[in-house]
């Protein structure tokens, strides 16, 4: 029998997961070759590709989007899913915006940002936790929400007249090239490295994902995780809303859309399951860093970004069909 | 169970019944048997798109390309018929269909040949089947002057008074009705979704039912494709883009279990419904269509709250489905 699918994320391991939690190295090993593939062809296709600025710049096109797919993956590995997170986004930087019209200063706009993103998630994890209701269609429902308080406010409007000093967290450097981006996300990743492969709370994670009954009866309180997760992931897309406001200078109520599949195109190309219980973050910044070289890679040759989102597309089934189709002809040898 | 099942229904339809008695307060004519024709007829596409959807959701699945599937092939008919206008109507429909069933059945047989999850599957392919209408058009848009008067005409010839839209619609709803009530393929969607391993064991191939449910939401989707463009009269990349979202909410608010195995044909009508009108009425009673996705959000919250009764029951079973696998 093929996998089952339990669409709100209630997966019973069955044996054939064990081969493939032991394969995630090689996951990893795969997703390098990947990048380092793509890494070469671009820099072969353009003589533009291979210069500090331009590779600074390819930065801009996952670090906003990976820094959601660390919490998301945490989140799909339990067995939850959100797709409302761009429109976390959306809400954030109208909030932000209305800010500004009462001169609210820098400090203050981060900080209603990610509060925001945070009140946000914690409003989705306590649908989900406390009324027991499926993450997939909570957060379907959330997203037209979130998004749809933001059109009531924002119309056809667009925010403007953000301050000189805001502008630094989605434009500014730290260091020569290295921009802030960059910096916040590689502490971010290591942040979330250490709390789901180095803490009892990670091993939680992948206790609930894996068998969520058997998690309550070993004493985990699977739903207090649950609601810590949400509200990691409603932050995360706080702080993104933050760094996107800042790049673009404006908030329109369209702002990020479609960035919910987006960031989980990265977690599950990051190798997490999205039936929960497996997965890693080195996976997910890999997957980030790979669509990131596919964006930037084909936008230096002029291909047209839906074009691109093919490659993505392609991409990311060909990399999940691989280890599924290679497990079933190792099967068939053994047989 | 069954007197469940209906309850919920009878309780969708006196909350439509709500809608529209609230709306007439505001507009009169709303209420009136020829408007409310032409709600129904603008939900048509709604209604067909969420039928389709519902039977992979019965399945325990989930189909994420049923948009870029309807974008892909209504490009595909609108550029035939403004390369050869003097194809007829009707062949363009089957190619419109066949296209949306192939394009289907790619999503059912990674599914069921590779066993990849089809929330994944169908993520990879909305993204490709999008990026493939800009491949074919080049990015170009097939307007109404492009289009030929019977490619246009056809759906808006009207039959007993009745746009053929809504008699097409019809006919979807019948046949639906009929496959999942009284055809063997319909029990098995169910089964599959109330107990994929029982299923195994009744002798139902799951895999391969699961494959057919993608067909099919792939067939319905293409016949949409030319539907929406013969509507709207615009061909372009962007069409129903993200729409996808409206269809699985229609399902959502139709009481169908995102968890498989629970839902009905009335269920989803009414669901699509439901939305049809939310749209339609906003801006008659001088609300800003700005509020439509905020509306139709907390509509889908509320439904889930309210439907969460069956579905904790199910959640809790959880205990004996560990014990049974």
């Amino acid at each position: 029998m093929s996998a089952t699918e339990a669409p709100h994320g209630r997966h019973i391991p069955d044996r054939l997961d064990r081969p493939l939690r032991s394969a995630l190295f090689s996951w990893e090993a795969l997703l390098i070759a990947v990048a380092v593939t793509i890494f070469a062809v671009n820099s072969f296709a353009s003589p533009y590709f291979l210069d500090p600025w331009s590779l600074s710049d390819l930065t801009f096109n996952f670090t906003e989007k990976a820094l959601i797919a660390l919490a998301m993956a945490l989140l799909i590995i339990s067995g939850e899913i959100d797709l409302s997170v761009a429109a976390i986004i959306a809400l954030a930087s109208t909030m932000m915006g209305m800010a500004v019209q009462f001169g609210v200063g820098t400090p203050g706009l981060v900080a209603i940002g990610i509060g925001v993103g945070l009140a946000c998630g914690a409003f989705n994890g306590l649908l989900v936790t406390r009324l027991g209701l499926p993450s997939i269609v909570v957060t379907i429902g959330t997203m037209s929400l979130f998004r749809g308080v933001a059109f009531i406010i924002l119309g056809d409007q667009a925010y403007k007249g953000y301050p000189e000093s805001f502008a630094f967290f989605g434009q500014g450097y730290v260091w020569w090239v290295v921009s802030f981006e960059l910096v916040l996300f590689l502490v971010a990743a290591v942040i979330y490295y250490v709390i789901l492969h180095r803490t009892s709370f990670g091993r939680r994670v992948f206790a609930i994902g894996n068998n969520p009954v058997a998690a309550q009866f070993s004493g985990v309180r699977v739903e207090r995780i649950k609601f810590i997760l949400f509200c990691l992931t409603g932050l995360m897309s706080g702080i993104a809303a933050v760094l996107i406001t800042s790049r673009l200078g404006s908030t329109r109520p369209s702002i990020a859309q479609g960035y919910e599949l987006e960031v989980i195109t990265m977690v599950v190309l990051g190798g997490v399951s999205i039936l929960g219980g497996a997965g890693s973050i080195p996976g997910v910044v890999l997957a980030a860093l790979i669509m990131g070289l596919v964006t930037f890679g084909l936008g230096l040759l002029n291909v047209p970004g839906i074009v691109m989102s093919i490659f993505i597309g392609l991409l990311l089934m060909l990399v999940i069909a691989l280890p599924i189709v290679w497990r079933r002809l190792m099967k068939e040898r053994l047989a | 169970m069954n007197a469940f099942l209906k309850n919920r229904e009878i309780w969708l339809l006196a909350a439509i019944l709500l809608l529209i008695g609230l709306i007439s307060t505001r507009y009169g004519a709303f209420a009136s048997p020829r408007n409310l024709a032409n709600v129904f007829n603008d939900t048509s596409i709604l209604m067909i798109l969420a039928l389709g959807q519902m039977v992979v959701i019965l399945t325990r699945s989930i189909d994420l390309s049923m948009a870029s599937n309807l974008a892909f092939t209504g490009m595909v008919v609108a550029m035939i018929n403004a390369a050869y206008p003097a194809v007829p109507v009707p062949l363009l429909m089957l190619i419109a269909a066949g296209v949306g069933l192939t394009l289907g059945a790619v999503n059912g047989a990674l599914v069921w040949k590779l066993g990849i999850p089809s929330i994944v599957v169908t993520l990879g392919t909305l993204t490709i089947y999008r990026g493939a209408t800009f491949v074919i058009s080049g990015g170009a848009w097939v307007n109404a002057d492009k289009m030929s008067p019977a490619f246009i005409g056809l759906q808006r010839a009207q039959m007993l008074g009745i746009p053929l839209l809504s008699w097409i619609a019809l006919a979807v709803i019948a046949s639906f009705f009929v496959l999942l009530t009284r055809t063997p393929l319909g029990r098995s969607l169910y089964a599959i979704g109330v107990n994929p391993t029982a299923s195994v064991y009744a002798g139902i191939d799951v895999g391969r039912t699961k494959f057919v449910a993608f067909c099919i939401s792939g067939l319905v989707a293409g016949i949409c494709g030319y539907l929406w463009v013969s509507r709207y009269v615009i061909a372009s990349v962007e069409i129903a883009n993200g729409y996808e979202l409206n269809i699985i909410a229609a399902c959502v608010i139709g009481g169908i279990s995102i968890a498989g195995g629970i839902g009905s044909v009335g269920g989803a009508v009414l669901g699509a419904l439901f939305l049809g009108i939310i749209s339609s009425a906003l801006p008659l009673v001088n609300i800003s269509p700005f509020w439509q996705m905020a509306i139709s959000g907390s509509a889908i919250i509320l439904a889930v709250v309210l439907n969460a009764r069956g579905e904790r029951r199910q959640g809790r079973i959880i205990l004996k489905k560990a014990e049974a696998i």
